[in-house]
C-alpha cells in the first residue's frame, strides 16, 4: 500500500483516476478500522488533509448564492467550535457533534460519515434538511449534488473513478430559521442511532412555519427525505406536530434488529421528528426575536 | 517495498522514523519509538487506551497513519510529568486510587489533561461526557471523575 498526501485538488484527482483500488483519507475513523480488520486492502491511501481549502469554514457569498462552505477534511469538533456556524446551522453542527467520543471528533468529518454511505449516519439527515450542496471533484470537472444522490446502498457511493468531494455547502437561511437533529441510542454516548431525525424549519414574522424539511437515518438502506408540508402554515402547534410525527412514522422502512423492532423504529421516528421540529421551532423564534 | 521517511515532534523532541503505509501512529510509537505508555485496547477507536495529542488536538492513535504525523506535533503520557515530578493529574490518580490495572490510565491521563487546559473548571457531567471514549474495565469511573474533578480544583487553586 502507498501513502500519498496531494498538496492540490488536480493532483488528488489524478491519484484517485489512475488507480481505481486507491482510498481517500480524511479522518480515517471508518477507513481505518476498515483496513485494520482487514475488509479492505487499497493499494494506495491519498489524504486529503494537505490540499489546501479543505480544512476552511467559509461564508460564501457568490452570485450562485450565499451560505456556508465546509472543507471535506474540517473535523467535526473543528465545527463545533466554530461560534458562526454553530449560530447558523445549530442542527447540523449538533449531528456532527454526536459522531463518537472526544478522540473521534477530533479526527472525524460529515463528509466521510456521508461518503462512508451508512444507513444511521450522523451528520447526514441534518445536512439532507438543509438542502446542503456536495461539491465533487473530478476528470471532467466540478459538479455540485444533492447530499442523497451520494450514497447509492450501504457502503456504496455514486462517485465514479478519479473524483472525491472537496466540500459541503450550507445555504444561507433567512434568520427566522433554524434546525435540529435528534438520535435515539440506548446509551447516552458512543453509539449507532436507533433512528435519527433533522427538521429544518423557516417562520415569518407571527412565527408561522413557511417552509420546513426532514429527514430520517437508519430506518432504511439509506437516509431519506420525508415530507414536512404537515406544519407548514402552522405554529407547530400539538395537531400539526401530531401530523408530521405521522408522515415520519409513516415513511420509516426499518428493519428488525436486536437494536430495535421495526414497530419501536417506526414509532420512535415519529417521537423524534415531534421533538426535533420543536427545538428547531423554538430556534427559529430565538433567532427572530 | 520502500519505507515512508517521516519527520515529527514527539514531546518536544525532534524525531524521525520510517514506517510502512499502513502502520498506525500507535504501532510506531510503541514498536519503533518504544514509547509503550500508549496501550493498544481495541485498535479501533473504541477504548481510548492510545489516546494522543495531535496538534494539540485529543485523538486515538490507533486511528491515524504514522505517516500523517510528517510535520505534526504529538505529545504522549511519556511527555506528561516533568522528570521525576509528576503531574497533579497523575499524582491524584495515585492517591486517590483512580486506577487499578492501569491499562486506561495513560490515555484518560492524557485526555483529562487536555480537558483542564481547555476547561479548568468542568462539571461531573462534562468530564464524564468528554472522558466517554475511554473505556475502563476496573475502576467503574467515580475514582476517575473524583480524581479529575479534585485536580482541576486544586490546579485553580494553585494558579
Ligand atoms: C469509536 C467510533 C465511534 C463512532 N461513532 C459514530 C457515531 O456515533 N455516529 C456515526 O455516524 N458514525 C460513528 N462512527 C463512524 C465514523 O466516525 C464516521 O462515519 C465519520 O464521520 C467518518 O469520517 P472520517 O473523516 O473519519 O472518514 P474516513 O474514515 O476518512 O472515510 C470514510 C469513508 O469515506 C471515504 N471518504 C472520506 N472522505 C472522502 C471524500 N472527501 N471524498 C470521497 N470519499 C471520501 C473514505 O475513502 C472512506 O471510504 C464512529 C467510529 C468510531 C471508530
Ligand atoms: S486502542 Fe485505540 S481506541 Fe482502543
Ligand atoms: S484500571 Fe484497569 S482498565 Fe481502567
Amino acid at each position: 500500500m502507498k501513502f500519498q498526501s496531494p498538496q492540490t485538488v488536480d493532483d488528488a484527482i489524478a491519484m484517485l483516476a489512475a488507480d481505481t483500488n486507491a482510498r481517500v483519507l480524511a479522518g480515517g475513523t471508518d477507513l481505518l478500522v476498515r483496513l485494520r480488520s482487514g475488509h479492505i486492502s487499497p493499494s494506495a491511501i491519498v489524504d486529503i488533509k494537505h490540499i489546501s481549502g479543505m480544512r476552511d469554514i467559509t461564508q460564501e457569498d457568490t452570485p450562485e448564492g450565499s451560505g456556508w462552505r465546509i472543507g471535506a477534511a474540517v473535523s467535526c469538533a473543528e465545527m463545533g467550535e466554530h461560534a458562526g456556524l454553530v449560530a447558523a446551522y445549530p442542527g447540523v453542527v449538533e449531528g456532527a457533534e454526536l459522531i463518537g467520543s472526544t478522540q473521534v471528533q477530533g479526527r472525524c468529518t460529515m463528509v466521510g460519515n456521508l461518503c462512508n454511505a451508512g444507513p444511521a449516519g450522523d451528520s447526514v439527515p441534518a445536512m439532507v434538511a438543509a438542502g446542503a450542496l456536495i461539491r465533487v471533484a473530478g476528470p471532467n470537472g466540478t459538479r455540485d449534488v444533492p447530499v442523497l444522490d451520494i450514497p447509492v446502498a450501504p457502503g456504496k457511493t455514486s462517485l465514479t473513478e478519479g473524483e472525491f468531494v472537496t466540500s459541503v455547502f450550507l445555504p444561507a437561511r433567512p434568520d427566522n430559521a433554524s434546525d435540529a437533529y435528534l438520535r435515539f441510542i440506548p446509551r447516552t454516548e458512543m453509539d449507532i442511532a436507533v433512528v435519527g431525525c433533522a427538521v429544518n424549519l423557516t417562520l415569518d414574522a407571527q412565527g408561522t412555519v413557511t417552509a420546513a424539511s426532514m429527514s430520517l437515518g437508519a430506518v432504511g438502506p439509506k437516509v431519506k427525505q420525508v415530507d414536512a408540508s404537515a406544519i407548514v402554515g402552522s405554529t407547530c402547534d400539538d395537531a400539526s406536530l401530531d401530523a408530521l410525527a405521522a408522515a415520519a412514522t409513516e415513511a420509516a422502512t426499518p428493519i428488525d434488529d436486536k437494536r430495535g423492532t421495526i414497530a419501536f423504529r417506526k414509532d420512535v421516528s415519529g417521537v423524534l421528528a415531534k421533538r426535533a421540529a420543536k427545538i428547531a421551532y423554538t430556534r427559529a423564534k430565538g433567532a427572530s426575536a | 517495498m520502500s519505507r515512508i521517511h517521516v519527520n515529527t515532534t514527539v514531546n518536544g523532541d525532534a524525531v524521525d522514523y520510517l514506517c510502512e503505509a499502513e502502520d498506525t501512529l500507535l504501532d510506531v510509537l510503541r514498536d519503533t519509538l518504544d514509547l509503550t505508555g500508549s496501550k493498544e485496547g481495541c485498535a479501533s477507536g473504541d477504548c481510548g487506551a492510545c489516546s494522543v495529542l495531535v496538534d494539540g488536538r485529543l485523538v486515538c492513535s490507533c486511528l491515524v497513519l504514522g505517516a500523517e504525523a510528517e510535520g505534526r506535533t504529538v505529545e504522549t503520557i511519556e511527555g506528561m510529568a516533568e522528570g521525576d515530578t509528576l503531574h497533579p493529574l497523575q499524582k491524584n490518580f495515585i492517591n486517590k486510587a483512580a486506577l487499578q490495572c492501569g491499562i486506561c490510565t495513560p490515555g484518560i491521563l492524557v485526555a483529562a489533561k487536555n480537558l483542564l487546559e481547555k476547561n479548568p473548571d468542568p462539571s461531573e457531567e462534562e468530564v464524564r461526557y468528554w472522558l466517554a471514549g475511554n473505556l475502563c474495565r476496573c475502576t467503574g469511573y467515580d475514582k476517575i471523575i473524583r480524581a479529575v474533578l479534585d485536580t482541576a480544583a486544586e490546579m485553580r487553586g494553585a494558579a
